[in-house]
């Protein structure tokens, strides 16, 4: 910073619409931790702060913003440990008054919460679950998503790898159940999509890649030829080592490699470096997927307010679920919530380690309403039976 | 190429002489370089080297200094526009991007992008005269041709805010739809308009009021709407038409200013940014972010007549007569 600047008092604001009080407008941000199962690589240790980081950002945002219009935002953040009773903290809010959660949770414990929480006049963001489930069959009216779906996510590799002419799929999948779900979900896109998995395996948790990677990991991957490796390894356990160490030399992608990402530091169009940078000054780490859902989440309460000029729930509710919502997200396009699910549509970013390769929706794949929704679960192939169609 | 047809068409037709003597200068965004376009010649004859992440860029009233906001640097460098060389430093506040400046040459309005302020510096004194807070990334600046008011839009605010030049105080703010990046006066300060990259709009307000007269829709056969995003914006002195980048739309849209019909779309290069015309108005040049060059549309026939390489990512354009 330059020093000439701090000598330099900051000039009042002056309100010319000036009458009206103070509005306030109050969100909840519940968030829990879970317990990560030992992985084979322990050099990189995700931060305790993911999510929550996202939300403070985009309240500073909404509350620079309020100041223009008499709106002050407030965050009432709750950190849960795995075993905490979350149940009794949701109601505990509810019961203060809160009606805006931004729920960053993972899934299990989200499902919970919906069938236990009988108070329908809520709104619900999902900032963390990519559950397909979530958007079709176990969808709930309360429920909107910032947090893109697996589908989302493999619908944006295959269409990439498609358009690479990549389309033969070598699958190894990890043993749990989130890696099971991935692998699922990359099938339906190949599918959907026209590539083919021409061999399946699983990596069965007894290998220990950091030992044995060079010996392991050619052996696993020999056989029937085929254009890229796609590993669903979404706890970070094995994936990196398959890079480098297959039989033929082929690269990677799905959780590790080429990876299809909501967020991710390389991303720097769009104005997304302002956003990039806000964010890394006060989290003191790059901005990831789920930071950037509950920015989005925390953002969309604080547009909805702007446009309708109130802190009225079903005002608010009803608005940001309308054709008249858009949320300028730094990713080139408007952002809306898909009205049949609740899925915030929006662009996946591909990226490799250390650079953006590209942003799908891929050029070509046409859609006749928005290219956005080539992405995921569309209307006519919705299961969601509480929204209204 | 068609272009070269065009180019020889062009040689014949509307060089006037002024544009022997015309020089613009294009900042590069990536490359930390200005390059130097002699408008006669239709060539870059330079490159110079300036700060980190170089965009905004303006000439003094009298053209002699040229001002660049170098982004990563926080702070606003001046150049002689004669040979070029750095002549001096302005404090800037951080992360500046776009800045207009007053008509009386020296106060300069800048945005302060990272910080949510506007920063008034004197270019004299180097004084910061003032910071004012707008809103969440503050990008497009304006002055009005009478001096008397300045605007700053905030593009994740989505407000043009309006600053009195004599109290830098904010005396109104007007909601504009996504994204706003960039404003600009008519000649009589009467109206102003302003763009909405994301909206995919563009907002005619009345400055006596301070509503919006007028939101004006693209429509690019084959191009998707929300490929439209409207950035830089040049208004004739004739009062005919207003020229409107659309970003990675790759066109310019040229809209009638007594009917805000677009008349025509002018396909440019990819990306394209900001918009300037030459001296007499004659061409209008553009900075193509993605392609990396610069387009130059005849006024006359509203065609592209040529595009011509320069440095990555070029961002803004001045032109000196």
């Amino acid at each position: 910073m330059r020093f000439l600047l701090c000598l330099i008092a900051v000039l009042g604001l002056t309100f010319p619409t000036s009458a009206k009080q103070v509005e306030t407008i109050s969100i909840a941000f519940v968030s829990q931790k879970v317990e990560r199962p030992p992985v084979l690589s322990n050099l990189i240790e995700p931060p305790d702060d993911l999510g929550v980081q996202g939300a403070l950002l985009a309240l500073q945002d909404n509350n620079t913003t309020g100041r223009f219009l008499k709106q002050k935002f407030t965050l009432e953040t709750i950190t849960l440990a795995e075993d905490a009773n979350l149940q009794q903290a949701i109601d505990g809010l509810i019961a203060k008054g809160h009606n805006l959660f931004v729920l960053d949770l993972p899934s299990v414990s989200l499902q919970s919460v919906l069938k236990q929480t009988e108070h329908q006049d809520l709104l619900f963001f999902n900032s963390r679950a990519p559950d397909n489930a979530l958007r079709q069959q176990a969808c709930d009216i309360r429920l909107l998503h910032t947090i893109p779906s697996r589908a989302m996510l493999t619908d944006a590799l295959a269409q990439y790898l498609v358009k690479k002419r990549w389309k033969d799929w070598f699958l190894i999948q990890g043993p749990h159940d989130d890696d099971q779900k991935f692998a699922t979900s990359l099938k339906a896109s190949a599918r959907k999509y026209g590539a083919k998995i021409v061999t399946e395996k699983i990596w069965n948790g007894g290998r220990d890649a950091y030992r044995s990677a060079q010996a392991e990991i050619p052996l696993l991957t020999q056989g029937k030829d085929y254009d890229i490796l796609m590993v669903a390894d979404e706890l970070g356990d094995f994936g990196e080592y398959m890079i480098y160490r297959t039989f033929d030399p082929r690269p990677v992608a799905g959780t590790q490699g080429l990876f299809p990402t909501a967020w991710y530091w390389t991303q720097e169009q769009w104005g997304a470096l302002q956003l990039q940078n806000r964010f890394k000054k006060q989290a003191k780490r790059p901005m990831t997927a789920r930071d950037y859902a509950a920015w989005a989440a925390v953002r969309t309460i604080g547009e909805a307010a702007t446009r309708t000029n109130s802190k009225d729930f079903a005002t608010l509710n009803h608005f940001m679920r309308s054709q008249q919502f858009e949320l300028a997200g730094f990713k080139g396009r408007k952002l809306s919530y898909r009205p049949w699910n609740g899925q915030l549509r929006q662009p996946i970013a591909l990226t490799a380690a250390h650079s953006l390769v590209t942003q799908a929706p891929i050029e070509g794949f046409l859609h006749r309403y928005s290219e956005l929704d080539t992405l995921g679960f569309d209307q006519p192939e919705s299961k969601c039976k509480e929204f209204i169609q | 190429m068609k272009r070269l047809i065009l180019a020889t068409l062009l040689g014949s037709t509307i060089i006037a002489s002024d544009l022997w003597a015309s020089t613009a200068f294009i900042s590069n965004e990536k490359d930390n370089t200005v390059s130097v376009l002699d408008l006669g010649q239709m060539k870059v004859t330079r490159t110079f080297k300036v700060g980190k992440r170089p965009r905004g860029i303006i000439l003094s009233k009298d053209n002699k200094r040229l001002y660049i906001c170098t982004s990563n640097d926080d702070t606003v460098e001046i150049y002689d526009s004669v040979n070029e060389t750095k002549i001096g430093e302005l404090p800037s506040g951080a992360d500046p991007e776009q800045f207009a400046l007053h008509p009386d040459d020296r106060k300069l309005y800048i945005a302060n992008e990272d910080d949510a302020l506007t920063t008034v510096v004197d270019v004299k004194t180097s004084q910061v005269l003032a910071q004012i807070d707008v809103g969440v990334e503050p990008e497009g600046m304006a002055v009005s041709h009478n001096g008397k008011i300045a605007i700053t839009t905030s593009e994740t605010t989505n407000m043009v805010h309006w600053i009195d030049t004599q109290s830098h105080e904010l005396f109104d703010n007007t909601l504009v739809d996504q994204r706003p990046r960039y404003a600009v006066f008519e000649q009589d300060d009467s109206l102003l308009w302003v763009s909405s990259e994301i909206g995919g709009t563009v907002s005619v307000i009345d400055v006596k009021d301070r509503q919006i007269i007028k939101k004006i829709n693209f429509a690019i056969k084959g191009i998707h709407k929300d490929r439209v995003q409207p950035v830089g914006m040049r208004l004739s002195h004739d009062g005919k038409y207003a020229y409107i980048a659309l970003g990675p739309a790759n066109h310019v849209a040229v809209v009638n200013r007594k009917t805000y019909e677009v008349e025509k779309y002018i396909l440019v290069g990819r990306r394209v940014w900001h918009l300037e015309f030459s001296p007499d108005e004659k061409l209008l040049l553009t900075t193509n972010g993605v392609s990396s060059d610069v387009t130059l549309i005849d006024t006359q026939n509203l065609k592209a007549v040529k595009s011509i390489k320069v440095g990555r990512y070029p961002w803004g354009i001045a032109v000196k007569p």
